[in-house]
């Protein structure tokens, strides 16, 4: 049930001829007793899926305010078990699908196959790990598949035609398009040929097409959608929620429509 | 014993390339250079002709009877990386990067550094080669090392403190990865060590091997055999690799790679990865990680800034779990009482870093006879340390006469 969870959600969405919109939040960012709360109003606000960030020491994809957000998290105490505690105390009446993204380390300390069992456990769809390319996924992928836990892979601006094909052919829960050259955070423009990119990733993959990094505004999400599946909100969330500015995420995650 | 790594970077069950797809494929453009550089006659030249009449190679394996003698035991020889230009090892490295640089047609180069002497060593190479220079350095050790930081400005390049973190060296490799990740098209990231993602361990031991090739021919000439033991300091590893890599087969010569143990490893304030880490994931490797149990990686503690660092190259973490290595550290204040011993034995001052090493052999000696020869990597010369060294010595009280 697991990964059909997600691949439900984005069907759903695309039944209805809309696009997908998966908001990102730092677990244990504003505390991790407000984590199903969050969680929730994010689900009432309409997104398909929320990408729940584990925060790590030294988060070489992040920018500057998923940064900020991981330190305020582990200066919280936040852990991988507590967060796993807390999102499956919920995971009954949960809908909404759940992903993680973290980096590899604690995945690795917390032990692989522990760590994807406690993930079916706590009712995790999906887990996504910036720091692990195609060369290196074997490390996680029996465990991941044992479990029914989408591998969510991420191709870039710089992947060459035969990676793209490779990461299209083993796409599973949503094939994540970076959609900058750099790190999460949020950007004014995109690069020209964004689109065209896009496009051709969503006529290979076998799974939804997300595109993300940089996503801020409704125009952005707008404008992105239109070239693929939906987008991923990670930055402008993060930095909303944080000023306790809800109305901001709500415009936000109604613009997909 | 294997020689490592294999094709997909693997040192054992260390290494490998644990990176964002962004990067992938520059880090695969590079493994494919570099192999291609290794194999051209014309790159092999120039490198030749840069560490000879640039860096000022070979290095001299010099005998330091005086220290010998205090210590009592062994023949010490020292391998002088101190007199290469810029005043380390660095150098062999940042020469032959960026000249892979040049080769795939990239101008602009990053790095990182801790107490400036890759960030300066890196500079240096740029201005020689005219590449644009970038280099993050975490603003603690700004603040410390200002000097450098000035040093780097006058070579041309441009110094970014970083505030992120403790503003240590792991969060300016962190920076500069993320810079990497941005201008990626463009730029090499020029790493500091045998660390990072293969092919960067790879490619740091293979320019700095020139250290341990040179110090066999010069021993051999001298003293007609192999050393019986070698000791060098291990920071992210490289003058370390550099020196034990043409040794690993000659299963007789002992090898000694020298942690910081800051304060004391009881303290948990220090910068012994292999000694006291787990094997875990930073940077782009798998390897032994000063980390918590959740696999949050722990800042480091050291005197000297260029063994400040949590984690290690893979290659040192295979060739402790091979046993072919010994690992273990000295202290901040063993490393103090090394340079005191050093500046007055030889008249020669050590780099903190390398003190570590020299204060390492006050514990082998006693346990070697008067015929064996014991070597160590001499990685760098003190002047950077001036400061800290002052500033220790007469807080320490009892450094003083
Ligand atoms: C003189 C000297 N020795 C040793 C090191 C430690 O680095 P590594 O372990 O890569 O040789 C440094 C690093 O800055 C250094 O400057």
């Amino acid at each position: 049930m697991t990964k059909a969870k997600l691949d439900t959600a984005f069907q759903t969405v695309a039944d209805a001829g809309e696009k997908a919109f998966v908001p990102y939040i730092m677990a244990g960012d504003g505390g991790l007793s407000g984590l199903n709360e969050r969680i929730r109003f994010l689900a009432d606000c309409g997104a398909t899926a929320i990408e729940l960030g584990l925060p790590f020491s030294d988060p070489v994809a992040d920018g500057p305010t998923i940064q900020a957000a991981g330190i305020r998290a582990l200066e919280a105490g936040t852990t991988v078990q507590t967060v796993l505690d807390e999102v499956a105390k919920e995971k009954a009446s949960r809908t909404v699908p759940l992903v993680i993204m973290t980096y590899l380390n604690p995945v690795f300390a917390y032990g692989v196959e522990a760590f994807a069992s406690a993930c079916a456990e706590a009712g995790i769809s999906g887990l996504i790990l910036p720091d692990l390319p195609l060369e290196e996924e074997g490390m996680v992928t029996e465990a991941l598949k044992k479990q029914d836990i989408a591998l969510i892979r991420l191709v870039a601006l710089t992947s060459t035609p035969a990676r793209i094909q490779a990461l299209a052919e083993r796409a599973e829960g949503f094939l994540y398009a970076v959609t900058v050259a750099g790190t999460t955070g949020e950007r004014a423009s995109f690069v020209d040929q964004l689109g065209t990119h896009l496009k051709a990733l969503t006529e290979v993959s076998k799974a939804p097409v997300l595109a993300g990094f940089g996503v801020s505004t409704p125009e952005h999400v707008r404008e992105l959608s239109q070239y693929c599946d939906g987008v991923v909100v990670g930055s402008k969330i993060v930095d909303a929620l944080h000023q306790g500015n809800r109305q901001q995420v709500k415009d936000l995650i109604a613009s997909r429509k | 014993m294997a020689l490592y790594p294999t094709e997909t970077g693997l040192y054992g069950s260390f290494g490998g390339r644990f990176v964002p797809e962004t990067l992938m494929p520059a880090i695969l453009e590079l493994e494919q250079a570099f192999k291609e550089a290794k194999e051209d006659p014309a790159f092999q030249e120039e490198m030749a002709y840069y560490l000879k009449q640039y860096i000022g190679r070979e290095t001299p394996l010099y005998h330091a009877e005086r220290l010998s003698a205090t210590l009592g035991g062994p023949k010490i020889y020292l391998k002088r990386e101190d007199l290469n230009h810029t005043g380390a090892h660095k150098i062999n490295n940042t020469i032959g990067q960026a000249l892979l640089t040049q080769r795939m047609g990239k101008k602009k180069v990053v790095a990182e550094t801790g107490a400036g002497q890759h960030g300066v060593a890196t500079a240096t190479v740029s201005a020689l080669l005219g590449l644009e220079c970038i280099i993050f350095m975490g603003k603690e050790d700004v603040r410390r090392q200002a000097l450098n930081v000035y040093r780097m400005e006058l070579l041309g390049a441009q110094v970014v403190s970083v505030d992120q973190g403790n503003g240590t060296l792991k969060d300016a490799v962190n920076e500069a990865m993320r810079y990497w990740t941005a201008n990626v098209e463009d730029t090499h990231y020029i790493f500091g060590t045998a660390a990072g993602p293969h092919p960067f361990p790879q490619i740091v031991r293979d320019f700095q091997r020139v250290i341990g090739d040179e110090t066999r021919k010069q021993i051999i000439e001298t003293e007609g055999k192999l050393p019986e033991a070698i000791v060098a300091c291990v920071g992210g590893g490289s003058n370390a690799i550099g020196m034990f890599y043409p040794f690993v087969e000659d299963q007789e010569v002992k090898m000694y790679g020298v942690e910081a143990g800051g304060k004391g490893l009881p303290t948990g304030e220090h910068a012994a990865s292999l000694t006291e880490g787990k094997a875990g994931i930073l940077h782009g490797s798998l390897s032994y990680l000063l980390q918590n149990g959740d696999g949050q990686v722990q800042e480091a503690h050291s005197i000297s800034a260029g063994l400040d660092y949590p984690g290690v190259g893979p290659e040192h973490s295979y060739l402790k779990d091979a046993g072919r290595v010994t690992y273990d550290a000295v202290t901040d204040e063993e490393a103090l009482e090394a340079v005191r011993l050093l500046s007055r034995t030889e008249g020669i001052i050590p780099a903190l870093e390398s003190a570590h090493a020299v204060a390492y052999c006050k514990k082998l000696a006693p346990m070697m006879g008067t015929e064996d020869v014991l070597v160590v990597c001499l990685s760098g010369r003190g002047d950077k340390d001036m400061n800290t060294i002052r500033e220790a010595h007469e807080t320490g009280g009892d450094f003083n006469d």
